[in-house]
């Protein structure tokens, strides 16, 4: 089965009040070109899910955000990130503001099928004052209280990955694969961005098959964009633009233009356009990895 | 040097070094220290006072020795494990480890807020980044805050404008638990350290940095501190700790760690 289309064929498979979550963590490994041509469409009130960072900041600031599931919004390097902190200051999105352990429970509940696993985690603090719909139930097996922890599944789910075949069998590389397999599992639909496109025999060579981690019946679409992710990083292949970021989150000051003229410049435009504005896929390709 | 930054760069060393004992009767467990003094006292431990400690290079592996803060030169990461943030889950549910995180809030109880604060749940006045990891970290395992500036906007009067940890909150206890359930451990600040070993799990002044009064640290204190009649004073630095501080830290990136 030949899955490989285009970025406008992928988000055309997306609807209006869908619940999508997006994979990578932070400034890391995010669906970015996926992102922006979510920007560049029509799509409107979606639930968005994700371990936030610029994705979730730009969707916010686009006004394509009604719901929010999210344990943090942050570019780590930049800890705040403004749009979303905008968005929620001006009360313009509903949240369900969890765990970052929760959330992954979530999506393995949603990925497992189940309606909702038990866990500790948000006993005795706000997430559950905040959440009516997370319940604390009683166990059949104790007397104690447990976050039964609903669910959350996904109408799709956006990754971006090192490589992939035409078929879906998707390779990640970097040291981390974020919750990207459990965010694959607990949707029906998952797009995928990569950054080569290779033949199924790649995968036969050496290790190569050890850095798949989920089955290509989990993957609905593959999207050839070398540079996908950026700004995010794409770790080995090269790392966060941190110049980008600050140019970004800077962008929301008035002086700068707001939103608008962030949005005029990089996204108002095809992909192709935007990467020769960031310097081209070479440039891309040598962004130092980051250092903690 | 200007001698006012002579006595911040001391104080910032003392704090590492008093921030490290955190970990010295922890066994064998994850230390995490998040933003730079938390991390270097971490480190400290490890090489010090708790050498079974483990620790991650703060991306996705498990570490034999600490990593130096900043650009690594000919430095090599010594990985053993690895620990991919899934991981870092299934090590947090399991209950072996200890964090210190730097909380925009902390109440008497020793609740934390890392979320947002003023105006409402659904409009707050500022957002900050959400309560990440702390829900699970409060209820799995040991947590100790680090706080760079001791204040009454940091440690609050009331209870936390969006409660993220568990504490030491008896309305809030849930069912089937005691507070003996919770453990958080030590606040560190630029002033003293605090602990929660007072009557019924007060905040209690563990030990004052040198020259600071223990009335000083609750004129700054939004709730009550137990203060007890002997208090030590926080012990300084040794030769051979701010040596290895220095090794850990060899582009003194901590020097603007207290603004």
């Amino acid at each position: 089965m030949n899955k490989q289309m285009t970025a406008s064929q992928a988000v055309s498979q997306l609807k209006d009040g869908m619940t999508i979550g997006i994979g990578g963590w932070g400034p890391r490994r995010k669906p970015m070109a996926l992102i922006r041509e979510i920007l560049r469409s029509d799509l409107k009130d979606l639930t968005i899910a994700a371990y936030g960072g610029a994705d979730v900041g730009m969707l916010c600031a686009a006004g394509k955000v009604k719901k929010l599931i999210f344990a943090f919004v942050s570019l780590d390097f930049i800890p705040l990130e403004p749009y979303f902190r905008a968005a929620r200051q001006n009360g313009s999105i509903e949240v369900m503001e969890v765990d970052e352990g929760m959330f992954l429970l979530g999506l393995k509940a949603a990925a497992m099928r189940v309606p909702f696993i038990p866990t500790p985690i948000g006993l005795g603090t706000d997430v559950i004052k905040h959440n009516p719909n997370i319940k604390v139930i009683d166990s059949p097996y104790d007397n104690k209280a447990w976050v039964a922890m609903p669910a959350i599944k996904l109408d799709a789910a956006l990754l971006h990955v090192d490589r992939a075949d035409s078929r879906g069998v998707c390779q990640i590389k970097g040291p981390d694969l974020y919750m990207d397999d459990t965010f694959a599992r607990a949707s029906d639909l998952t797009f995928v961005t990569c950054d080569e496109l290779v033949d199924t025999n790649y995968f036969a060579q050496g290790e190569e098959a050890r850095y798949v981690f989920w089955e290509r019946n989990q993957t609905t679409g593959v999207v050839h964009i070398p540079g996908g992710a950026h700004p995010s990083s794409c770790a080995p292949l090269y790392g966060f633009d941190a110049k980008h970021f600050k140019e970004y989150t800077a962008s929301i000051k008035e002086e700068n233009g707001g939103w608008k003229a962030y949005f005029d410049k990089y996204i108002a435009c095809s992909e192709s356009e935007y990467q020769q504005k960031v310097g081209g896929i070479d440039a891309i390709r040598k962004l130092p990895l980051p250092v903690f | 040097m200007s001698e006012q930054d002579t006595s911040k760069q001391a104080l910032i060393d003392l704090l590492i070094c008093a921030a490290s004992d955190a970990w010295k009767n922890d066994g064998e467990v994850l230390a995490t220290g998040i933003t730079v003094i938390p991390r270097l006292a971490a480190s400290l431990a490890m090489l010090t006072t708790n050498k079974d400690l483990l620790m991650t290079d703060s991306e996705a592996w498990i570490v034999s020795e600490p990593v130096p803060v900043g650009p690594r030169g000919n430095y090599q990461v010594k990985r053993e494990t690895w620990m991919g943030f899934a991981r870092i889950f299934d090590n947090v549910w399991g209950g072996k480890r200890h964090a210190m995180i730097g909380p925009t809030q902390i109440d008497r109880f020793g609740q934390a807020n890392l979320s947002c604060v003023g105006g409402t749940y659904q409009k707050p006045k500022s957002q900050m980044l959400g309560v990440r990891g702390l829900p699970g970290n409060s209820i799995n395992h040991a947590n100790s805050f680090f706080v760079p500036n001791h204040n009454k906007k940091v440690l609050v009067e009331g209870e936390c404008d969006m409660v993220s940890s568990i504490g030491y909150n008896p309305a809030r206890l849930p069912k089937g638990y005691t507070l003996n359930d919770i453990d958080i451990r030590w606040i560190v600040t630029n002033l003293c350290v605090l602990d929660f070993n007072g009557p019924k799990k007060q905040a209690n002044i563990h030990s004052l940095h040198p020259g600071v009064t223990a009335a000083q640290v609750q004129e700054n204190t939004g709730f009550a501190v137990h203060v007890s009649a002997n208090i030590p004073t926080t012990a300084s630095p040794t030769a051979a700790q701010l040596a290895l501080i220095n090794t850990l830290d060899p582009h003194n990136t901590r020097t603007t760690a207290l603004g």
